[in-house]
């Protein structure tokens, strides 16, 4: 049976709405929660007995868990008049200034945590508040993951959230979500509304567990359609229990797809329908591609339609209701062109009808005056089958101030094999399909890569 | 493998990565001569610098840049950590 996705104003009034919210569940390592248990109507809750005190309010969700803070959003979305959602790896240090410029006037912890102003804890005791007066539209402060300094905090709202999802096909109602990312980011997010408004389940992510771990967990509870960056698809196939898994639905965004991962999902996991998003949190869901191929086709840039795409200074510019609404903070920047396009930084380039994405506007390697996009190099060299993944870093150079180099982890079944002949194959990979200048100075072999919290390669300036 | 040795062998396979012919690497070939750009000399730099583990451009503050291919390999003897076997000798 396919049930057709409609938004209503909260995940309250959505879930409510839903018939066969009993069947379905959100799951974490340590503790899981029946949909249909919820509170659907005013009347019981997680945050039970004090949702009456945060109506209205200015909410920073700051839960070391997953499954904690999803409870916050469903009860919250509707009631709060923001929801300022933590990542979990916010330092300390940018705490006061995030509450500061969200206005938040109340916390809610999964633990004690000693954050000052109103410490609220889970309880389950039930409420009462005024139907006449909720659902509001609560605002929805997501931090963005700066690379230095304070995080960027990015307005959205129900509605730009899941509009991406509104609009989506029918989808069939025995989906089960797994993400490799954090539902505190964007791309999590995506996935977490998707659940509530698909009729679906979802398995969430837990920090302290083993990639096998996770895999086995995804497994047992029968996932259908798993999210995850390119560089956490990676570490699945770098692991020898990838094949525990078996989705329907394989989904990439927050970096760019490149060839190499796309084939070589495709060839762990032949059944699944395999697609790449353009997504960003200022942005939004631009894009889905699901043609298997990396890039996208020219046809969608200028196209009318919900989502409005153009290339502006060499970088994708995106206007849609799914953008955010704006930043805050102490000098908030403008989100948007005078256009009302968002520009997104990622730097595309067209070859025949298809266009492709070279990188990140501020990652460039200056190589004596020539411009690389590290992520560019990269799809070359991960097209080598014994590649699992790499990264491309600028190298002081005496002589062209810097040049491109290049880590690259070997597949496990590789690992053993001849790296001087690897470093051939994959330098002769580079050198037809990319300018000399952009082919890797030198290539350097290591057993890992470290991915930064949002579940992106960790590149460091 | 000498010094002279691995200089010669990398900038041999710079030049099949770019798929040029090089003419004869005697010493006293002038390096902006030899085919390799600027580009090719910063790669030659660079995996001198993996191979041998050093990279006498940026430890040196000899501000001359060598012009022979000879003055190039013995700049690097200089510069080597260790007493360097000597390119007349090595062969």
């Amino acid at each position: 049976m396919n049930t057709r996705l409609r938004a209503l104003p909260s995940i309250r009034h959505t879930l409510a709405s839903a018939s066969d919210s009993h069947q379905r569940f959100v799951w974490g390592a340590a503790a899981s929660v029946g949909l249909g248990h919820l509170p659907v109507a005013a009347s019981g809750t997680s945050l039970g007995g004090r949702l009456d005190e945060l109506a209205g309010r200015s909410v920073l969700v700051a839960t070391r868990d997953q499954i904690a803070a999803a409870l916050a959003f469903i009860a919250l979305d509707g009631i709060a008049q923001r929801l300022v959602v933590c990542t979990p790896d916010l330092a300390a240090e940018h705490l006061p200034a995030v509450v500061a410029s969200a206005g938040v006037d109340a916390i809610v912890s999964g633990r004690g945590a000693e954050l000052g102003i109103e410490n609220l804890e889970f309880g389950m005791r039930s409420f009462q508040i005024p139907d006449s007066q909720f659902p509001i539209p609560t605002e929805w402060v997501l931090l963005t993951s700066g690379t230095t300094g304070a995080p960027k905090m990015v307005v959205h709202t129900f509605d730009s959230l899941t509009a991406p999802i509104d609009g989506a096909l029918p989808q069939p109602d025995d989906v089960v979500w797994g993400t490799f990312y954090d539902i505190r980011r964007y791309g999590g997010l995506q996935i977490f509304f998707r659940t509530i408004l698909g009729r679906g389940s979802l398995v969430l992510a837990d920090a302290g567990e083993s990639i096998g771990d996770h895999l086995r967990r995804l497994r047992a509870h029968g996932v259908t359609h798993v999210s995850g960056t390119p560089s956490q698809w990676r570490r699945v196939l770098m692991s020898p229990d990838a094949r525990e898994i078996s989705p329907r639905y394989i989904r990439l965004s927050g970096e760019i797809a490149d060839q190499g991962i796309l084939n070589a999902l495709h060839s762990c996991y032949p059944l699944a329908r395999i697609g790449h998003a353009f997504a960003s949190t200022e942005a939004g869901v631009g894009f889905e591609v699901n043609d298997g191929l990396e890039g996208f086709p020219a046809s969608l840039i200028g196209a009318p339609g919900d989502v409005q795409i153009r290339v502006e200074d060499g970088s994708l510019r995106i206007r849609s209701a799914r953008n955010a609404a704006r930043y805050i903070g102490e000098q908030p920047s403008a989100l948007t062109d005078a256009d009302g396009f968002v520009d997104t930084g990622d730097v595309v380039e067209r070859r025949g009808d298809r266009y492709y994405f070279l990188g990140r506007r501020s990652g460039i390697i200056n190589v004596g005056g020539l411009k690389v996009y590290p992520e560019e190099v990269e799809a070359a060299i991960n097209r080598h089958p014994a590649v699992r993944m790499s990264m491309v870093r600028p190298r002081r150079s005496p002589i062209t101030g810097s040049l491109v180099a290049a880590d690259v982890v070997l597949a496990l079944e590789s690992a053993a094999g001849d790296g001087a002949a690897f470093k051939r194959e994959i330098l002769q990979i580079c050198h037809d399909r990319l300018a000399p200048y952009k082919v890797p100075a030198t290539i350097r072999f290591v057993s890992a890569l470290g991915l930064a919290a949002a579940g992106k390669l960790a590149r460091h300036a | 493998m000498s010094i002279k040795a691995t200089v010669i062998s990398e900038i041999q396979q710079i030049a099949d990565d770019n798929q040029k012919s090089l003419p004869p690497l005697t010493d006293d070939l002038v390096l902006l001569d030899s085919g390799l750009d600027s580009l090719a000399i910063a790669i030659l730099v660079a995996r001198l610098e993996e191979t041998l583990g050093f990279d006498p451009f940026t430890e040196s503050d000899e501000l001359a840049y060598p012009v022979t291919l000879g003055d190039f390999i013995r700049f690097y003897e200089h510069a080597a950590p260790c007493p360097a076997v000597d390119s007349t000798h090595a062969g």
